[in-house]
Formats: C-alpha cells, sequence, structure tokens
C-alpha cells in the first residue's frame, strides 16, 4: 500500500499500460494471421486457376477429358472420384465408428474401455503414407484375389446393381480407395461420438433400462435422438478429412481420369491428381493453371463440408 | 458405476407372471436384436483392432530387417548400392523443428487471443476460432499448393523452409486449440490474484496463466510435432526432397515421408525395403509420442 504512492511503480505503471497495448497487438496480429492464411489459401488457389477458367469457362467443372497432349483439360473425372471415394468410405466407416463408440461407452467396462479407445485413437496417429503402402500391400492383393472376382461373380449378376460389382479385378480402384479412408476416419468419427454419448445425463439412461428397455433399444430411442445433430457433424468432420486425403489414396486408387460406374474400375481424386501431375508442369501453363482449378474446387468442396459439421457440432454445444 | 443391464428379464422379479416380464413373441424378438446389435458393435471394434494391429504386422515384418547401422549413416545411395536413410531422417528432424518453431508461438498467441480476449472482440473471437477449427481439416496437399505459389515460385527453388512453412501452416491450428482449452482451465481466483497484485495484464497472462497450463500446452505441441512428422502431401511441391546431404534450409531438403513415396513405389527391392524401414521408423517415433502424451494425461488427471 505503501510502496504504490512511490515513484517506481509510477514508471511500471506507465510500462504497464503500454505492455498491455503491445502485448494485445501482437496477439491480435497472430489472430489475423490464421484468418490470412485460409484466405490467402482460397485467393492464391482462385488466382492461379484464372488460366484454366478463363479457357474453358465454368464448364470445366463438367468436363471428363484430362488430356495433356491437345491441351485439353476437365475436373469432372477426378472430382467424380473424390466425391465417390469418400461416399464409399462415409458408408463404410460410419457404421464401424458408431459400433466401437457404443461398444466404449454401453459395453464394455470403463478400463477396458479406456485401453481400447486409446488404442482405436492411435489409429488416428498413423501418418496417412503408412496407410497408404498397407493398402497397397496388403489391401490390394486380398482385394484382387478374393473380394473382386468372389463379388463379380455373385452380386455382379445381380440385375440393377450388377454393373457396380462388374469389372476386371485389378485391385486398386474406387472401392479399394474408399476402404483405406475408411480406415483413417473411423477413430475421427468414433471420438466425436464417444465424447457425446459420454455427455448424456445418466438419469436418461437409467430411467430407460429401469423401464425394461434393452440396451439396444436405449441407443436406438435415448441415445441417438440425443445425440443426432452431434454425430452428423462428426460425421461430415469425417467426410472432409476423406475429401482432402492425398497420400492413402494415391496407392490404391488406380490413377487413372475416367468415370466408371464399376466400384473395381480405377479412377482418380482430386488430390491424388495434384500429388503426381503437379510436379510434371510448368508454371504458368495450361496444365499448371488446370491443377491448381482443380485445387480450388477441392477447397470448395472440402470447406463446404466442414463449415456444415462445425455448425452442427456448435450448435449442439451451445445448445447443452 | 452404471448398472449392468444385460438380463433384467431373465432374473425372478417379485411379480413373476407379469405380462412385462413374459415370454411372448415381441420379447422375445426385442431380445435377439439386442443380441445381435451387442455382437455387431464388438465386431465393429474386433475389426477396426485387427486394421491396426495388422498395420504394425506389416510395418515391422517389412522393416525391421532394414534397422541396421548403414541405415542411419548412409544417405540414400542409387539403387544397389547400400544406401541409408540419414539424410531423410536429418532433413525431417529440421524441418518439423522448424515448424514447430514457427508454428507454435503464432498457435499459443491465437490460444491466447481466443481464451482471454473474449471481454473484448467476442464476435470476431468466435470467427477466428472458426477458421482455425477449418485450417485444422483442411486438405493439407492444398497447403502445400499455398507455400509452392507464395514461397517456392517467388524465389525461384524449392527449399527446406519452405516445407517447415508449410508445416507450421498444420502445427497452428492444433496448438491453437489445446492452448485455448488449456488457458480456460485455470481458475478465476489465479487470475484475480494476479492483477490484485498489480500485475499487468500481459504478465498475469505469460506468468501466471500460462504457467499454470504449461503441461497441456507443451502436450499441444507435442501432438502437432506428431501430426506433422508425418505429413507427406505439403512437402512434395516444397521441400522437395534430396538425395544428397542438405542442411542448408535455403535449398531443397531430403524428408523421410517423401523419401518413403519416392521409394515405395520403386521397382527395386532394396528402395522398397529401405522405405518399409523408414515406414516403421517414423510409426515408430509418432505412436510414442502419442503414448507417452496420453500417459501423461492419464496420471495428470488422477
Amino acid at each position: 500500500m505503501e510502496r504504490s504512492a512511490t515513484s517506481p511503480s509510477a514508471l511500471t505503471g506507465a510500462a504497464k499500460g503500454n505492455g498491455d497495448a503491445v502485448f494485445a497487438a501482437i496477439v491480435r496480429c497472430s489472430a489475423a494471421l490464421i484468418l490470412l492464411g485460409l484466405g490467402g489459401m482460397v485467393a492464391v488457389m482462385a488466382w492461379g486457376a484464372r488460366g484454366a477458367f478463363a479457357r474453358f469457362g465454368p464448364g470445366f467443372v463438367f468436363d471428363k477429358a484430362w488430356n495433356p497432349v491437345t491441351q485439353h483439360f476437365g475436373a469432372a473425372a477426378p472430382m467424380f472420384g473424390t466425391v465417390i471415394t469418400a461416399l464409399l468410405a462415409i458408408l463404410l466407416a460410419v457404421p464401424l465408428a458408431f459400433g466401437i463408440a457404443v461398444w466404449l461407452t454401453e459395453i464394455a467396462s470403463a478400463r477396458i474401455a479406456g485401453v481400447i479407445g486409446t488404442l482405436i485413437q492411435l489409429l488416428a496417429a498413423v501418418p496417412s503414407i503408412i496407410f497408404g503402402m498397407w493398402g497397397f500391400a496388403v489391401l490390394v492383393p486380398f482385394m484382387a484375389h478374393y473380394v473382386e472376382p468372389l463379388a463379380s461373380h455373385t452380386l455382379g449378376r445381380v440385375p440393377g446393381i450388377g454393373t457396380l460389382f462388374r469389372g476386371a479385378p485389378y485391385g486398386t480402384g474406387f472401392l479399394t480407395g474408399g476402404m483405406i479412408l475408411a480406415v483413417m476416419i473411423t477413430p475421427f468419427i468414433c471420438a466425436v461420438m464417444r465424447d457425446v454419448f459420454l455427455s448424456i445425463p445418466a438419469v436418461l439412461k437409467e430411467s430407460a433400462y429401469g423401464l425394461g428397455m434393452t440396451r439396444w433399444e436405449v441407443v436406438r430411442r435415448i441415445i441417438l435422438p440425443w445425440s443426432r445433430s452431434s454425430v452428423v457433424g462428426g460425421v461430415m468432420l469425417g467426410l472432409g478429412r476423406a475429401l482432402g486425403e492425398t497420400m492413402a489414396i494415391t496407392f490404391v486408387i488406380g490413377n487413372a481420369n475416367h468415370i466408371g460406374w464399376s466400384l473395381f474400375s480405377p479412377g482418380n481424386t482430386i488430390a491424388s491428381l495434384i500429388a503426381l501431375e503437379f510436379p510434371e508442369s510448368a508454371v504458368g501453363s495450361l496444365k499448371f493453371s488446370s491443377l491448381m482449378a482443380a485445387g480450388f474446387l477441392l477447397m470448395l468442396i472440402s470447406l463446404g463440408t466442414l463449415v456444415c459439421s462445425r455448425l452442427l457440432l456448435r450448435t449442439k454445444a451451445a445448445g447443452r | 458405476m452404471t448398472t449392468h443391464p444385460t438380463t433384467p428379464a431373465a432374473q425372478a422379479a417379485p411379480c413373476a407372471g407379469a405380462r412385462w416380464q413374459g415370454n411372448s413373441v415381441s420379447d422375445i424378438r426385442r431380445r435377439m436384436v439386442d443380441r445381435v446389435a451387442t455382437a455387431l458393435c464388438w465386431a465393429a471394434t474386433v475389426l477396426v483392432l485387427l486394421m491396426l494391429f495388422s498395420i504394425l504386422f506389416v510395418l515391422v515384418r517389412n522393416g525391421v530387417g532394414g534397422l541396421r547401422w548403414v541405415t542411419f549413416v548412409h544417405v540414400t545411395l542409387p539403387p544397389g548400392q547400400a544406401g541409408g536413410l540419414a539424410n531423410a531422417i536429418v532433413g525431417s528432424l529440421i524441418q518439423t523443428g522448424l515448424a514447430v518453431l514457427i508454428g507454435a508461438p503464432v498457435g499459443l498467441l491465437v490460444g491466447i487471443y481466443l481464451a482471454e480476449f473474449t471481454a473484448t472482440d467476442g464476435k470476431l473471437i468466435n470467427f477466428v476460432r472458426f477458421v482455425s477449427d477449418l485450417l485444422l481439416s483442411a486438405p493439407s496437399i492444398l497447403v502445400g499448393l499455398f507455400i509452392y505459389m507464395i514461397v517456392v515460385v517467388p524465389s525461384g527453388h524449392f527449399s527446406g523452409l519452405a516445407g517447415a512453412l508449410a508445416l507450421s501452416m498444420l502445427v497452428v491450428p492444433v496448438v491453437v486449440r489445446t492452448t485455448e482449452d488449456m488457458l480456460r482451465l485455470v481458475p478465476l481466483a489465479m487470475r484475480e490474484a494476479a492483477i490484485a497484485l498489480g500485475a499487468p495484464r500481459w504478465r498475469m497472462i505469460l506468468f501466471v496463466c500460462l504457467r499454470a497450463a504449461r503441461e497441456g500446452v507443451a502436450t499441444g505441441i507435442l501432438l502437432a510435432l506428431a501430426r506433422v512428422s508425418g505429413e507427406t502431401a505439403p512437402l512434395l511441391f516444397t521441400s522437395l526432397g534430396n538425395m544428397n546431404w542438405s542442411m542448408a534450409p535455403g535449398k531443397p531438403m531430403a524428408s523421410l515421408p517423401v523419401t518413403i513415396y519416392q521409394y515405395a513405389g520403386a521397382a527395386y527391392a532394396d528402395w522398397t525395403a529401405l522405405a518399409w524401414t523408414g515406414a516403421l521408423l517414423i510409426t515408430a517415433a509418432i505412436l510414442m509420442i502419442n503414448i507417452t502424451v496420453r500417459l501423461g494425461l492419464g496420471r495428470n488427471r488422477k
């Protein structure tokens, strides 16, 4: 109390106001860096893509050709591949993630669930290139020798859905790509689901069990309705990851720029196309610009998905 | 502890014979559905665990043979000349190190902004947090393209520094997330005590709040390090890779993931073997960091 009146503290008082202003300025600048980072990414992609959009117009999005010889480029085939593999991944990953989340929260005892939950989350830490190598070494031969011949001989003969399962069993292709992505995104979706499931008030579940509901009925009637929007948000988060994934998919997709309705046909994704062809394209060439345009489209698709996901996850968090 | 509700209907209830407890067709159906659903949950868990173990098994089986002294001391050489991965390992360490050095301070400051400046810039804070979350899952190959356009093209050559910058863009959102979460856990009383003692706000934030949250913040930085050390896509167009010793950050620099990518698709047996060894090394390192962090967190929670 006495010291506060002396001159040294008056000095620190002056420095105090100054320091706070400087600190606030530094902190705000860093926050601006984040905004600049994302805004810059979108702007730079759009700027690099201007050549392709000027040359091909909006038709670039729907054009199936990708021909460096005739200098004719279109993004339809890799976009198709990106969306199909990501949707396949979601289709396979959601039931898996849901099953694991239910197992971890409702079936296993707390201690075992802790250990297994950690193991599942370790899968999320494995780098994507490792998934690619594993897919190439294990999954591709497995698909080529067992799954694809079997499926084309049985499901391929069913009228209607048969076209999905016909084709040469290369092992690579949309389905294999979707499976690799599914393994990669399952831990992410599962983590979101488990967190929401754990946040449900125990009273709700206990009263449902008390009324004689079976476990599945509790999951179906109590847990799912409670956590629906967060679960959808988690699924969209996984979808966003699957859309932008590069290294895992590039090993197993087959890298053929065409649109095929067979799940076994080789295809391509935007990210994989960029990884493969970007090193061979000169700055300023039409191919370079077309790759940037494809990148820009990927940016739009994945940002759109992620925005939906965050909005869904946030409304739930706010409503709680 | 929750109750264990497996077989409520099987126990003899005091009002045995009551309608709800009987073995009507619908009761049997309900129990069957429950059994099937439970079995499917078990199956999903076992299947995904099998995938994890399959990945680890394949990595060890194919990679353990290359864990020799030569791998760690020789640089990458043409096929058939007993090359190693030394330059790639060192390059990876330099680039991830630089990435964390660049990205972690920015991430810390943004995390501080999100946690401590809510009173003054509320709306803007929500937007920054939203954008940071978007960056967290933005396609990493596009980050590489971005840095290629703004660093590699103007400077005229690939460089390790460009690679580090690309990686640092992935470090920032991870650090932001954990820093904000950890700062929010610091009790209000500590802030009030610091302010009451006459500390300016920046000292209160840096030396009281951040110090109290330092273990959590360090965890976030470690997790960010683990995340970027396996990233390949952002490095393809920025640091490119290098077959020779490359320590200068201004020149193209080798890195473990890019070398793995180049070698894995090669037709030479010794190159693919080295790719697997590199993959084993990098996965082991990343999983080790993750396990350490998780064990540390578990200990602190108790």
